[in-house]
């Protein structure tokens, strides 16, 4: 239940390439896991349990405290039918929610359309990363993508201040069909049937990503805070994201994405480094909004395209099925939810898990029961919907 | 541009040709602009309509530069071999066709999960890119990524699979309403059996095998089929055949060579002229592109600037402005990594029914991008093509901020700009008065590079 006036805002990260399920949240009490796992294993003692059965891996201990205090929902078992073994289109089948044909919308820049029919905020949606997830793709929502959020705007090879500030100025000159200023011509508001259709969507689109710049400016002139966050590339999109967030801009959507979780090689060491990075970054993200009083209206979503085949070939593991989802924060009903996918080899499907719930009631319920959207449309059907918010 | 100037002119030479090179090409430089010149219009669209009297590129030296562009196993060293191609070609219409013929014949890596056999296919594009229509799409039918992507391989003559049949009919050729459901289904049962070897779609266990065509009589179901009103024991070459002699073929085609080469927005009369030339010259594509270059229509200022270039126009064309990786050397993926983040991913589009293109190709995040990229590109100063246009300009003596501007708009293209934009630009150069460009003066070439990055930054550069 959404207990605050403030607007529910959902943060999503991605796992790119792939992150192994089974080393994740580690089956330590089924012996098949340590005989399919001759070497790219976590030993039982190292594992940080969190019952008889199943403990994180090591490197997660700085997330575990969510779970210890509830919340944190364990999505087991995600997946969706007839997996697809390729990145892109594996990812593209999350990004889409249509994991049948080939689709193009994506179903964050459906939510966003729900959330802001009229395209009033350029900043309901901001990605922090180069270049649009297709998740957020959608013809006529704008969405802010944000490399670097101290770096990000218009025309940033300008190095002196003032004149890239004489430069902005320009800019929005050549963008606005109605300036009047020096005796150009015309003092008037241009109609597009005058100034042709597509020159003026460009100078609306213009102004827009100009306008999203100069607010998500401001954004970082408000922002103090005491908590550190670590030195990495997910942590610096993170405090983007909660500085965004802290300066109320409207935004309701958050997106990102680290990696590479493809470990078909080296794995036991890549992929402790990048759990570790991923969890600090989110409990220093946690830490920054709960010393804001901001941690009451944010849920994040962390998921990866597949999981990574049961048994290791001796160095990492190639791609699977079957994967494990967390959604975290303070409104989160912690638990487990989907069935922990057996590792039988009757239960196999050529050596990977079987998924037991399909993604997108993982969506459904984010929409449903947390942004508030008429799930159906966007997820493309009815699913079963989850209980975690 | 249309925009400010609605009494129509005639472009001058240079405009035209450099109008040319943007279409037929990625954009030419000034020097290659003032070399066509000397040949003439007509010469130069001759030369252009004959890719195969160049030479290729020396693919020694690329492939031991990036031997990951040689082993062809990931899309990014794939992508990149395609905009250093794009960059350094000798044959830039062979380039522009192959990119067309991706975009309608949309394939994507997504499925494939094979490089080669993509870079395969963009490889029969160029050798086949002005072939006839007839050939093209009987290549495209025994292509292997093409009968993966649309799972012909699964169409047999116990399980037909219509994937591809329906595609060939309404993304590849007629259209849709031009066709029957039971045409769909005839159409399909005459491909049972064209199929693959080598049919492994992943990395595993050996890696990824080179694919390769193969008819299996033994799949293909030989009965007889209706198609359009013909009946016979067809073969998919039969159905080709019956595909490229109908009238919404011609049209089909002309229109999508029309919204490519010439304008987003469509002219009937200007694609009647195209599908006639298609039909009287047994659909022969250098004939239809050798009519398009020569019009009236694509000649015309209505043309001029009439496209908003796709992010591969974009970037190529920005790298061939200042003259970088001209030759091999380190930094290649950052940019072609560019064309994803602006919205085409090469060798990956979103769906069969390629990008969306005109408008589409802008929103908000892309519009960043895409001035950011240019206007850094633009505003390194040791850049070749900017050092060459600096050099251009210091000929010219003391420039007044009108000069500026106007010379800058030149070199840049021409790039043509509404009054309100040279307007502005000019009042924005006014604020630091005449320029004098003395050999070291970094200041005063830095306000080159100032200007050239604030006219990257306009709307009008977004067309090509």
């Amino acid at each position: 239940m959404v207990t605050t006036h403030k607007p529910p805002t959902l943060v999503v990260l991605q796992l790119t390439g792939g992150n192994d399920t089974i080393n994740t949240l580690v089956p330590y009490g089924d012996p098949l896991y340590y005989d399919n796992r001759s070497t790219v294993r976590v030993a039982e003692q190292d594992v940080l349990k969190i019952d008889d059965g199943f403990g994180f891996h090591p490197s997660m201990a700085a997330v575990k405290p969510f779970w210890d205090e509830g919340k944190m929902a364990i999505i087991n078992g995600i997946g969706y039918p007839n997996p697809n073994y390729s990145h892109f289109r594996s990812m593209d089948i999350w990004y889409t929610a249509v994991p049948d044909t080939i689709a193009i919308d994506g179903w964050l820049g459906k939510a966003v359309r729900e959330l802001d029919p009229r395209a009033e905020n350029v900043l309901t949606a901001v990605n922090f990363g180069r270049g649009l997830p297709r998740a957020l793709s959608l013809a006529g929502v704008p969405v802010a993508s944000v490399g670097q959020l101290d770096s990000y705007g218009l025309l940033t090879s300008l190095s002196s201040v003032s004149q890239r500030q004489a430069a902005l100025e320009l800019f929005s000159c050549l963008y606005d069909d109605g300036w009047n200023d020096q005796g150009a011509p015309p003092s008037r508001q241009l109609l597009p049937e005058e100034i042709g259709p597509v020159l003026s969507y460009l100078g609306r689109t213009g102004l827009d990503a100009q306008k999203g710049a100069e607010i998500l400016g401001t954004a970082l002139s408000k922002y103090s805070s005491t908590v550190e966050y670590p030195k990495t590339q997910i942590a610096a999109s993170l405090k983007g994201i909660a500085q965004v967030k802290m300066a109320q801009l409207g935004t309701r959507v958050f997106y990102t994405s680290h990696g590479s979780f493809d470990t078909h090689a080296n794995q036991l060491l890549v992929h402790a480094q990048l759990w570790t990075e991923v969890s600090e970054a989110v409990a220093a993200f946690f830490a920054d909004l709960r010393e804001h009083d901001e941690a009451d209206d944010v849920i994040m979503l962390l998921w990866s395209e597949f999981g990574r085949r049961v048994k290791d070939n001796g160095s990492g593991t190639d791609h699977g099925a079957g994967g494990v989802a967390f959604v975290l924060g303070d409104p989160v009903k912690g638990g487990m939810y989907g069935e922990y996918p057996s590792l039988n080899e009757s239960d196999l499907a050529i050596g990977n898990l079987q998924y037991s719930n399909d993604f997108r009631s993982t969506y459904s319920t984010i929409l449903e029961h947390w942004l508030r959207l008429e799930a159906k449309p966007i997820v493309n059907g009815s699913f079963e919907e989850f209980s975690f918010v | 541009m249309a925009v400010s100037a609605p009494e129509v002119k005639q472009l001058t030479d240079l405009e035209l040709m450099a109008h040319l090179f943007r279409r037929a090409g990625f954009g030419a430089r000034r020097q290659e602009l003032e070399a066509a010149l000397e040949r003439g219009y007509e010469a130069t669209v001759e030369g252009l309509l004959h890719p195969e009297a160049q030479p290729d590129l020396d693919h020694d030296l690329i492939w031991r530069y990036w031997p990951d562009m040689k082993e062809q196993r990931q899309i990014d060293p794939s992508q990149s071999y395609w905009v250093y191609r794009m960059i350094n070609t000798n044959k830039p219409l062979e380039e522009k066709m192959a990119l067309f013929w991706h975009g309608l014949f949309a394939t994507g890596f997504a499925k494939l999960n094979h490089a080669r056999v993509m870079l395969n296919q963009i490889a029969t594009f160029r050798k086949h890119c002005l072939s006839d229509f007839r050939t093209i799409l009987i290549e495209l039918s025994k292509d292997p990524a093409m009968i993966f992507w649309l799972d012909n391989q699964e169409n047999t003559n116990s399980v037909h699979n219509e994937n591809y049949g329906r595609e060939l009919l309404e993304l590849f050729s007629l259209g849709i309403g031009s066709y029957t459901e039971d045409d769909v289904k005839n159409c399909a049962r005459a491909f049972t059996g064209w199929t693959l070897k080598n049919p492994i779609p992943g990395a595993l266990p050996f890696g990824r095998f080179d694919w390769e065509f193969e008819f299996r009589p033994d799949l293909h179901d030989y009965g007889e089929k209706e198609f359009l009103g013909e009946r016979g024991n067809f073969q998919g070459t039969d159905i080709i055949d019956i595909i490229v002699r109908q009238p919404a073929t011609a049209q089909f085609v002309a229109r999508r060579l029309h919204n490519f080469f010439v304008s987003d927005t469509p002219d009937q009369e200007a694609i009647d002229q195209l599908a006639e030339t298609y039909v009287q010259s047994q659909y022969d594509t250098r004939a239809v592109m050798r009519t398009l270059f020569m019009s009236d229509f694509f000649r015309s200022p209505k043309a001029y600037y009439a496209k908003v270039r796709s992010p591969a126009e974009h970037v190529v064309g920005v790298m061939r402005l200042v003259e970088d990786f001209t030759y091999p050397k380190w930094g290649i993926r950052e940019i072609s990594l560019e064309c994803r983040y602006m919205g085409q991913d090469l060798l990956n589009p979103p769906s069969v029914e390629g990008w969306h293109t005109g408008k589409e190709w802008i929103d908000t995040g892309i519009l960043v991008e895409r001035v950011n990229f240019a206007a850094a590109e633009v505003g390194n100063i040791d850049k070749p093509g900017v050092r060459k246009i600096i050099e251009r300009l210091r000929a010219m003596g003391e420039l007044s901020p009108e000069q500026l501007v106007d010379n800058c708009l030149d070199l840049m293209g021409p790039l043509a700009v509404s009054d309100r934009t040279h307007h502005a630009l000019a009042t924005f150069a006014q604020q630091s008065g005449p320029l004098r460009l003395v050999a070291g003066d970094r200041a005063a070439e830095e306000r080159v590079t100032e200007m050239l990055q604030l006219i990257v930054a306009t709307r009008e550069f977004q067309f090509g």
